[in-house]
């Protein structure tokens, strides 16, 4: 006997979604979340597709902070290219929709514990079989069937069953986002800066956040992280762009952009969201694939459990699902992702000259991409479907 | 040896995810490195978006 069938390691939208689903499935689940809060601090730009999300829910007006139908895109001599993208999606408020989905894993029948710090694994031969954790510092352990982890970029669970999940510098952006009040800007509309200027090997993101708020935050990809520093190039931005913002929040935080790992479970053991490094590689986007892979998570844990076959090998569904679903087009936007490093800032300029020659109401996605592709490189086509697409 | 200034630190995992041998140790408001096991390749130090980590080697690692 143990203690649970599933322990879900972490409180983000990925172990909700994989905690639901393995409750739903009328499996004994707890969910172990280290800090006191869930869905805080929010470390998250907080943007989501309308079609990506309703994939797994219908958006509900206290989760909204803005509704986006207009796309901005600068290059980095500041040539702005508009699309109207109507129905692309929201920027949300991540406390209240992280404590929405755990609340709706909760009436599923899952236990939810804060303040629950992960710090081991049990182990019954090579199968991993507990955790072992602290509970506002008290040492604690439980024993389940199945471990999901959910926790996070740090993904240090899946290092305690073996497997490797070290993030390369090039496939890790290290980021910084402060949340501003007192700015004057479209709150229909996300607003992105590309090029060395601003973000060197990222973006430089805008997003409106409701009542003259916005989330403005930029990722510095990794191996370029020993010269710049995200901090002070968003202090920089401020002083230039909206020196009258008042500074309400202020966070860090990494976005793995990595290929989804080749090994996602172990005996006993599933990584998830970007734990397993399933954010979308292009846009930065994790919180709808993070979902995504949890609830796969959680359904295929169900199974395996019901056939009692918890090894690699009973849990081969996951891997195959997770691709089936979009593990597969995560693959082409890594690959993507890794070329968009290589265009300086003159190509960017290039191209976005071409686009502004396009008459605004004609600029359909469809024609953007027609006149880009003439300009080559294909490879910004697919950068504007991977951010309207969030 | 790596160095924490910890009253700086924003508990982000940022260099947790980039350390290849687990060295760091990160709780909710707590930040330390296992000194036994790190091996001081300083890639922790480069990622952190706000100068937390600096090596008694080299101590101004970033911006100099
Ligand atoms: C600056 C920034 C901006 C972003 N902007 C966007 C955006 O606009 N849109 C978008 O879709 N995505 C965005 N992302 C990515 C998105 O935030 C993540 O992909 C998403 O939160 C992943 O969900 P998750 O559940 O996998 O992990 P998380 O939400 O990180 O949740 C992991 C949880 O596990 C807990 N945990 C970790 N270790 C342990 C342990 N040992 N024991 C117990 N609990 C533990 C953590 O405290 C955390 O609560 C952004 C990320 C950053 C850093
Ligand atoms: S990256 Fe910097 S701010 Fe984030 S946890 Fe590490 S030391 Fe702290
Ligand atoms: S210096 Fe390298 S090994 Fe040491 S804590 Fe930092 S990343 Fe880990």
């Amino acid at each position: 006997m143990t203690d649970y069938d599933v322990i879900v390691v972490g409180g983000g939208p990925a172990g909700s979604m994989a905690a639901h689903a393995a409750a739903e499935k009328g499996l004994k689940t707890i969910m172990l979340e280290k800090d006191r809060d869930i869905g805080y601090p929010v470390r998250c730009g907080e943007a989501v597709g309308d079609v990506a999300l309703r994939q797994f829910m219908d958006p509900r007006p206290e989760w909204i902070a803005a509704t986006i139908t207009k796309i901005r895109m600068r290059s980095p001599n500041n040539t702005k290219i508009d699309f109207d993208s109507p129905g692309a999606g929201y920027i949300l408020h991540r406390r209240i929709f992280d404590y929405a989905l755990a609340n709706r894993a909760s009436q599923a029948g899952a236990e939810i514990q804060t303040r629950a710090y992960v710090d081991g694994l049990l182990f019954e031969n090579d199968t991993v079989r507990g955790v072992k954790y602290q509970y506002m510092g008290e040492p604690r352990t439980l024993s389940a069937k199945l471990v999901i982890a959910a926790d996070g970029v740090e993904s240090r669970i899946g290092r305690m069953a073996g497997i490797r999940t070290a993030i390369k510098l090039r496939d890790l952006e290290s980021g910084y986002q402060v949340t501003v009040g007192n700015i004057d800007i479209d709150q229909e509309m996300i607003d992105f800066y590309v090029g060395s200027n601003w973000a060197p090997g990222g973006y430089l993101w805008v997003f409106p956040k409701g009542d003259r708020m916005a989330n403005i935050g930029l990722g510095v990809i990794g191996t370029r992280a020993k010269d710049y520093n995200s901090h002070d190039l968003i202090h920089d931005f401020l002083k230039e762009h909206y020196p009258k913002a008042s500074m309400l929040t202020s966070v860090c935080g990494g976005v793995p952009i990595a290929q989804t790992l080749s090994q996602i479970t172990a005996n006993g053991i599933m990584l998830t969201g970007d734990a397993a490094r399933m954010v979308n590689p292009v846009s930065g986007g994790g919180i709808v694939s993070g979902m995504h892979g949890g609830k796969i998570a959680g359904e295929v844990a169900a199974e395996a459990i019901s056939t009692g076959d918890v090894s690699i090998k009973g849990l081969a569904e996951y891997p195959r699902r997770w691709r089936k679903a979009g593990g597969k087009s995560h693959e082409a936007l890594h690959r993507i992702s890794e070329s968009i490093y290589d265009i300086d800032d003159d190509k960017l300029n290039k191209i976005a000259a071409k686009l502004e020659g396009v008459p605004e109401k004609d600029r359909s996605l469809l024609k953007i991409f027609t006149t880009v592709a003439r300009e080559k490189p294909k490879i910004l086509l697919d950068v504007t479907r991977a951010f309207t697409g969030f | 040896m790596i160095l924490v200034k910890e009253n700086r630190c924003d508990f982000c995992g940022t260099c947790v995810a980039v350390c290849p041998v687990d060295a760091i140790e990160l709780r909710e408001a707590d930040i330390s490195i296992v000194h036994a096991t790190c091996i001081d390749c300083d890639i922790c130090i480069w990622v952190c978006p706000i100068d937390v980590l600096s090596s008694d080697q080299k101590p101004e690692a970033k911006n100099d």
